[in-house]
Formats: C-alpha cells, sequence, structure tokens
C-alpha cells in the first residue's frame, strides 16, 4: 500500500462545482491525507517544516486545483516555492522526494480542442503544465500524466459525475499499487476513459 | 422612614448635580462632593441632622478602599514596599509629628497638647488622595507607589496613637470634667464597642490581636474558595455582594473588638485575596459600596464646616491650614529627595499628601473626650483638618495646571539622565508599547522607551532593554532621549491628550520625523490627524477584527474566505475614516463641523448598506472567481 497525499487549493472553493465534487471524492477514499490548502493557509504563512514532513511521510503526493491564468492558483506556487528547499527536494544525495510520484488532478474552462495548436489556447494543456513536470523531475519524482478536465463550465452529460468517480478510483488505485504507474507516465493526459487500472 | 428616604434623597442629589459639575469643570469628584456638603449643610442643620455620626458611619468607605487596594497588591509587591512603608511613612509621620510640636510649643502650648496636635495634623487623607489618584491613574507612577506607602503607614500608625493619646490627658481638663457633667462621654469611640480586650493583661492581648491577624489570613487563604463555592450553587448574584460585604463587615468588627483598625485589617485580608481567582468579583462587588460611602463621607466633611466658628477665626484658622500645607509638603519634598522619587512625581506626592485627613477628625474626638486637648482648640483644629481637606482637590489643580508645567520646563533635571540614544523612539511601555518594543527588538532594531512607571522599568532593565524614567510629552524628555536625531517616534502612551500634543509638538518642531501613533478611539484618530500623524493605529480595532474573523469561521466560513471579508472590511473602515479625517478640525465641535457633518451622510449610504448585511456579497477580490455574475457562462480566458 502507498500513503497518499492529495493537496487541493482553490481560493474560490465557495464558487467552485467541479473540484468541489472532486475534493468529497478524495475525502472519502480511506487511508489518503487530504489537505485542503486555502483552509490551513488562508493568509499564506506555510509551516514548512510540517509540510516536509508530510511529504517525507507520504509517497504519492497528488496537487489538486482549477488552471487560473495557465497555472495553478497563487497558493500553490507558494507552497511550492517555500516547501522545495534546497537540501529537502533537490540538491542532496539524499533528498527526500527521490523516487515518490507527483500526479496532478486539474480543471479548465477551456475545452480540450481549445488547447490544441489549431486551438484558442494555441497550446496543449501539458505545455502549461511544463514547469510541474520539470519540478518533479528534478526532485527527482515520478510525473504522472494530468487528471485533467475541460469545458469545466459547460454541461456535459453527466460526464463530471464519471470523472469525480473515476477520481476515486484513480486514487485507491494509487494507494493499492493497482495502477500501472508506466502506462500513466507514458500517456498524455488522463481521464475517466483512459484510466490505466491494472486488473 | 421619611427622615432616612429625606436623608438620602438629600445626599445622592447633591452628589448627583455636584459631582458632574465639578468633573466637568476639571475639579475632580472628591472636590464635587465636599462643595456639595457645603451647599446642604444649612438643610442638614435646618434638619437637625447628626452629620459626624453620619461621617462615623461613612468612614466605612475608608475602610473598604483599604480593602480594594489591597486587592490590587500582592504580598509580593507589599513586600517589594517595605522599605518606602517604613521608612518613607514613618519618617513622614515622625518628623511632621515634632516639627507641629516645636510649633505648638512656640505658641504656648504645653508638649502633650503640642504632641497630641501634631499627631492629629500628621495623618493624610487617605480617601481624598487616593480617590484622587486612582481618578487621575495615577496610582502606579512613582508618585502614586510613594504616597500609597506614607497612607499606609498612616493607618497602621493610628493604632498606637489611639492606644498613647490617653497617657497624655491633662490633669486640669481631668478635674474640669468630674466637675461638669461629662456632654463628651463616648465621642471618641463610634457608637457602642464591646471592648474584649479590657479584663485582659497586656500578654493575652497581645496573643489575641496576633491571633485575629492570623485568623484573617488563614480565613481568607483557606475559607474564600469554599465559601463562595457554595455561595455560587444558589446561583443568585446578590448573594456574592451579600458575601463580600459580609467578609468586609465581618473583618472590620474582628479589627475593632481586637482594637486594632478595621481599615488594616480589611487590607491584610485584601492582600490574602489578591492572587484568588475571586478578586475580581470582589473588587465589583465593593466597589460601588466604597464609591457611595466615600462620596457620603466627603459630603459630610463638607456639611460640617462650621461657618460661624470659621468666619469667627478665619484669618487664623486660614494661617493655620496654609501653615500646616506648607509644612507637610517641606517635609514631604525632604523625604521625597532622600528616597529618591522621580522629579515629576515629588510635587504630586508632596501636595497630595499635604492636607491633614479624616483619621485627625476620630483623634480629635478622642483627644477631647479623654481630656488631653482642650475644646476650643480642638474646634479650631477640626476645621484646620476639614479647611486642609477642602483645599486638597485645589492642590492638585494647582499641581497639575501650574507647577507640573512650569516646573518641567525649567526645572531640575531629575528624569532619568538618557545615555543611550536610539533611532526608534517608544513613548509608553504598557501593553501596547511593550508588545512593539518586543517585536522591535527582537528584530534588531535598537529602541529607546519613555514610561513613567519605574516598576515597568526597572522590569524592563533587568531584561536589558533600554528604559528610561520620564513622562514622555514632555520635550525636554524626548529632547535628552535623542528625539534630534531619531528616525522614528512612536507614541504608545494611553493618555489621549498627552499622546495628541506629544505628536503635534514632534511633527512642527521636527517634521522628517516618521510618527506612528495609538489612537483610542475613531475621534482620537482624527485629533492625531489633524496634529499631523499619518500613521495612526486604533488600539483595539486590530484584535476586534481578528475576532470578528475567528467568529465567522467559527460559524463555517472558509478561512480564507473570513479572510477575504475581512481585509474587504478593514479598507472600507479605513477608507471612511481616511476620508473623514482631513474635515475634523480640533477647534470645531464635531456637529457643527459643516464640511465634516456632509461627509459623514455621504458616507452613511454606503455604511448603512453595510450594517443592513447589504454589502456586496462578494468580497472585492473574490469579484473575479464568481462566475455566476457572469452573463454568459462559457470560458472567456
Ligand atoms: C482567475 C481565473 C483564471 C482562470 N484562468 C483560466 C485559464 O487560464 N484557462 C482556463 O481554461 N480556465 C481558466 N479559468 C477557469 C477555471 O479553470 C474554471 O473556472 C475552473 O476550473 C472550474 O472549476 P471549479 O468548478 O472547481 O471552480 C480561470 C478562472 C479564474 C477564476
Amino acid at each position: 500500500m502507498k500513503r497518499v497525499l492529495v493537496y487541493y487549493a482553490h481560493p474560490a472553493h465557495r464558487f467552485s462545482r467541479v473540484n468541489k465534487a472532486l475534493l468529497d471524492m478524495a475525502k472519502d477514499q480511506t487511508n489518503v491525507t487530504v489537505i485542503d490548502l486555502y483552509e490551513e493557509y488562508p493568509r499564506f504563512r506555510i509551516d514548512i517544516d510540517k509540510e516536509q514532513d508530510r511529504l517525507r511521510n507520504h509517497d504519492v503526493i497528488l496537487f489538486q486545483f482549477p488552471i487560473y491564468w495557465y497555472s495553478s492558483p497563487s497558493l500553490i506556487k507558494e507552497f511550492l516555492d517555500l516547501t522545495l528547499e534546497h537540501g529537502f527536494a533537490y540538491g542532496a544525495p539524499d533528498a527526500a522526494l527521490t523516487n515518490k510520484i507527483m500526479g496532478l488532478a486539474v480543471s479548465t474552462a477551456g475545452t480540450e480542442s481549445d488547447y490544441s495548436e489549431t486551438g484558442y489556447q494555441t497550446y496543449p494543456l501539458r505545455t502549461f503544465l511544463t514547469p510541474f513536470e520539470q519540478t518533479a523531475r528534478l526532485c527527482n519524482m515520478t510525473f504522472l500524466a494530468p487528471y485533467a478536465y475541460f469545458g469545466a463550465h459547460a454541461e456535459q452529460d453527466g460526464f463530471l459525475n464519471e470523472h469525480v468517480q473515476s477520481y476515486g478510483r484513480f486514487i485507491s488505485a494509487l494507494r493499492d499499487e493497482t495502477l500501472d504507474i508506466d502506462a500513466a507516465c507514458a500517456l498524455d493526459l488522463m481521464n475517466a476513459t483512459n484510466l490505466p487500472v491494472k486488473g | 422612614m421619611t427622615d432616612f428616604l429625606m436623608l438620602s434623597f438629600l445626599f445622592l442629589a447633591a452628589g448627583v448635580i455636584a459631582v458632574p459639575v465639578a468633573s466637568r469643570l476639571g475639579l475632580g469628584s472628591v472636590l464635587g462632593y465636599l462643595l456639595a456638603g457645603i451647599a446642604i449643610s444649612p438643610l442638614l442643620s435646618a434638619l437637625h441632622v447628626d452629620v459626624v455620626s453620619i461621617q462615623h458611619f461613612a468612614e466605612f468607605g475608608v475602610v473598604m478602599m483599604l480593602f480594594l487596594v489591597g486587592l490590587e497588591l500582592e504580598p509580593k509587591m507589599l513586600w517589594q514596599m517595605r522599605s518606602k512603608l517604613l521608612g518613607l511613612g514613618g519618617l513622614q509621620v515622625g518628623v511632621t509629628i515634632v516639627a507641629i510640636m516645636a510649633i505648638a510649643m512656640m505658641f504656648g502650648q504645653t508638649w502633650r497638647v503640642g504632641l497630641a496636635i501634631g499627631m492629629v495634623l500628621a495623618l493624610s487623607s487617605t480617601a481624598i488622595v487616593l480617590q484622587t489618584l486612582n481618578e487621575k491613574g495615577l496610582m502606579k507612577s512613582d508618585g502614586g507607589q510613594a504616597s500609597f506607602s506614607v497612607l499606609l503607614f498612616q493607618d497602621i500608625a493610628v493604632i498606637p496613637m489611639l492606644a498613647i493619646l490617653p497617657l497624655m490627658a491633662l490633669p486640669e481638663l481631668v478635674e474640669l470634667a468630674s466637675h461638669t457633667t461629662n456632654d463628651h462621654a463616648g465621642a471618641g469611640d463610634h457608637g457602642t464597642d464591646i471592648d474584649l480586650m479590657g479584663n485582659l493583661p497586656a500578654w493575652l492581648q497581645g496573643i489575641v490581636t496576633l491571633g485575629a491577624v492570623g485568623l484573617v489570613i488563614s480565613a481568607g487563604a483557606l475559607l474564600t474558595r469554599p465559601m463562595f463555592n457554595f455561595v455560587a450553587s444558589a446561583g443568585l448574584r446578590e448573594l456574592f455582594t451579600a458575601t463580600a460585604l459580609m467578609m468586609v463587615v465581618g473583618i472590620a468588627l474582628l479589627m475593632t473588638l481586637v482594637g486594632l483598625s478595621p481599615a488594616l485589617g480589611t487590607f491584610i485580608a485584601g492582600v490574602v485575596l489578591a492572587n484568588s481567582e475571586y478578586r475580581h468579583e470582589l473588587e465589583s462587588d465593593i466597589d460601588p459600596f466604597k464609591g457611595l460611602l466615600l462620596g457620603v463621607f466627603f459630603i459630610t466633611v463638607g456639611a460640617g464646616v462650621n461657618f460661624p466658628l470659621l468666619f469667627e477665626n478665619l484669618w487664623s484658622v486660614v494661617a493655620m491650614t496654609l501653615g500646616l500645607i506648607a509644612l507637610k509638603t517641606t517635609v514631604l519634598i525632604v523625604l521625597s529627595k532622600i528616597f529618591g522619587v522621580n522629579a515629576g512625581d515629588k510635587w504630586l506626592f508632596s501636595l497630595g499628601l499635604a492636607q491633614a485627613g479624616e483619621f485627625g477628625f476620630v483623634l480629635l474626638s478622642f483627644t477631647v473626650a479623654n481630656h488631653v486637648i482642650p475644646k476650643a482648640i480642638a474646634d479650631q483644629l477640626l476645621l484646620v483638618v476639614a479647611l486642609s481637606m477642602l483645599l486638597t482637590p485645589a492642590l492638585f489643580i494647582l499641581y497639575d495646571r501650574v507647577i507640573s508645567p512650569r516646573y518641567l520646563r525649567g526645572g531640575e533635571q531629575e528624569p532619568d539622565e538618557i545615555t543611550e540614544k536610539g533611532k526608534i523612539i517608544i513613548a509608553g511601555h504598557g501593553r501596547f508599547g511593550g508588545i512593539i518594543n518586543r517585536l522591535l527588538s527582537w528584530s534588531g532594531h535598537k529602541t529607546v522607551v519613555l514610561d513613567y512607571s519605574s516598576s515597568q522599568l526597572e522590569m524592563l532593565r533587568a531584561f536589558n532593554v533600554k528604559a528610561f524614567y520620564g513622562d514622555a510629552s514632555r520635550p525636554d524628555l524626548l529632547h535628552a532621549a535623542g528625539i534630534d536625531d531619531a528616525e522614528m517616534l512612536i507614541v504608545a502612551i494611553d493618555d489621549k491628550q498627552k499622546a495628541t500634543e506629544m505628536v503635534h509638538y514632534v511633527h512642527h518642531n521636527y517634521p522628517h520625523i516618521k510618527i506612528i501613533a495609538r489612537a483610542v478611539d475613531r475621534q482620537h484618530v482624527y485629533e492625531l490627524y489633524a496634529a499631523g500623524c499619518r500613521e495612526i493605529i486604533r488600539e483595539t480595532f486590530d484584535s476586534s477584527v481578528r475576532a470578528a474573523r475567528t467568529a465567522l469561521e467559527m460559524l463555517g466560513t472558509r478561512k480564507f474566505d473570513a479572510e477575504l471579508i475581512v481585509q474587504d472590511f478593514i479598507e472600507r473602515d479605513r477608507h471612511i475614516i481616511r476620508e473623514m479625517a482631513p474635515h475634523y478640525d480640533p477647534d470645531i465641535p464635531i456637529h457643527k463641523n459643516q464640511a465634516l457633518v456632509e461627509k459623514t451622510k455621504e458616507l452613511m449610504k454606503a455604511q448603512e448598506s453595510e450594517l443592513l448585511g447589504k454589502a456586496s456579497a462578494n468580497t472585492t477580490t473574490s469579484r473575479a472567481w464568481d462566475f455566476s455574475k457572469r452573463t454568459k457562462p462559457e470560458s472567456d480566458d
């Protein structure tokens, strides 16, 4: 069994539809730690030691957030800036995050086709997420294909529900080591239709 | 019954009218009561009211006051005061008695009469002085502490005086008394005293006395909690009050029975209870009674002035009174030099204690009853005592308005020599300034702290803080603290007016200095703004806002949302103040200030919706996040 840690960050949780449902699903999983960052650090005063301990004590680190201006909400950035200290996360042979898994669960208003070279957003979503990907690499972590939900404001015939249910399967598979990690790394993005769960 | 109602009404009405008037005129409540007493004295004599016996009853207010003083004083502090108590107090009483005795003998009195007069006049008025110091918030200052030491010693000294006086009876007076019917019988004691001790041998009396004090201490320490727990089980608020009163009255009774001063006894009980969890309960229960009784007491002093006798001997009484005040002041000034009472407070201390006191009345009637002082002299002395008490508020005013400012400007340089100059001067090191100082020092800044409470400062110095004694609002002290080359002044004193004056002074004389000022309330913000300060911090605003934020959180608002709401609120509130402040004019009362009234009306509209909870449901920041407000639900970014 792997120890899964979900960091949730949504400054406007009160208005959230997609991420709220995803969060509730994450919380329903047993033996999974879920941290609501904006609730934990409303004044952005990250407790660095505590968070580093948390990271040390888990094997899979998942960041869940809505895409804001082609990136994460600011508290995630603050969190990474402060917590991934030199010597702790990188720059030392025994860096604490080595061989851990990093995953993202994100939502966007733009549609999947918007996020393509011919689309309205010009670049595929992965391009916008490369800072996270390279952060994981620098810390010697395995970076999974992001679990993404597009068109968050549109009505999609129950697809949201499907996405939420599959989020639960995603997390529990990580916990139970039934997710095919190699396959998950090889994918471009993950969603309800292509989740590589073994068996 | 009607008599009682009539009398109560008379006293209450006199106080209710006179005290606010006196306070408004800046004269203090004590003078108000005294004047009320003078005003109703013709009525009282027309009604044949026995003012003296009311006064004896009202003296119980003094007993209560000492109980309250004791409550504020932990045993440790009392122990720290011991040298002042014995040294300063002892010398004041001793030297004053000898000096008055010498003068009396120069005027042809025998040494016995002289000594008795000395005792009567050496004591000061605990009631007036403590009440006034409390009212002015000066109890904790150096002068306040010194005054308190002396007063406490005097209260204790009354006991041996009462023991010695009967031994000095004049043979001629005793003779005379035995011929005429003794109409002073019992004048010295308050009502019918039961004398438990009369028949006991001296050593046994000693044991009983010590036992009584021991009883008060141990009962106070051991019985208070179970007793209050027991009373609390009834769940009636007034029972607490009754219990508190019962305690005080009981202790006073016990002390009287064994021949000790009730004031001393309740004081000791107060000290014993100073650390107890019921301290505040006791304080708030007893306080109104103390206030009322002292009020009655002061009224009776005013009413007791025998005007016909006064006018007959006007010049001699006035001369004696002024002489007495001058003499006592001189003694006190000399002593305060010896004991190093700080410069500014020396005069407060010396003028404050220059009157004769309520114990003077007690001792006078006692001396007459015991044939120590002839009645004719005693009657005049009674006037001197009353007049000197009547003049005390005037002396405080003299100190406040004339002596203190003049003395401070010219005067001897007795506040601490300030050796360390800092870039940051913090004026006032109470709860507010203390935190500022801690934080700035912690982040590596050099500060200079000014405060007028020397006990505070001693503690600070123990922690290696550069702290200096003195009234920070005084230009010379600011100068000594290095205001000329300071970078910043933080005004953290709690006296509104002084804070404003200080800001005004520094802003106009040292315009380059950054000033941060503590404001007590909104109006004070405007005053400080008008005085030239732009960094004004309301002393309780931030903590109130934080409390509200916690409330929101506990009501289920997300912490980050609560934070945004609070930030918004703060910004709105600051905005209002910023808009209003420039229109404030210290010379125009707020309601007559047209510009301010207009501005208020304008801002009221915004505020109104705020009060009605109609402020936009969104915080300003989260406006960007609420998609429900958008016309088109599609993504647009
Ligand atoms: C400030 C802000 C910036 C946003 N930037 C983007 C963006 O760059 N690309 C995008 O596709 N959606 C963007 N969105 C839309 C959010 O990603 C979308 O509202 C969110 O994923 C919906 O999830 P929720 O229901 O959990 O709030 C932005 C929204 C906000 C409020």
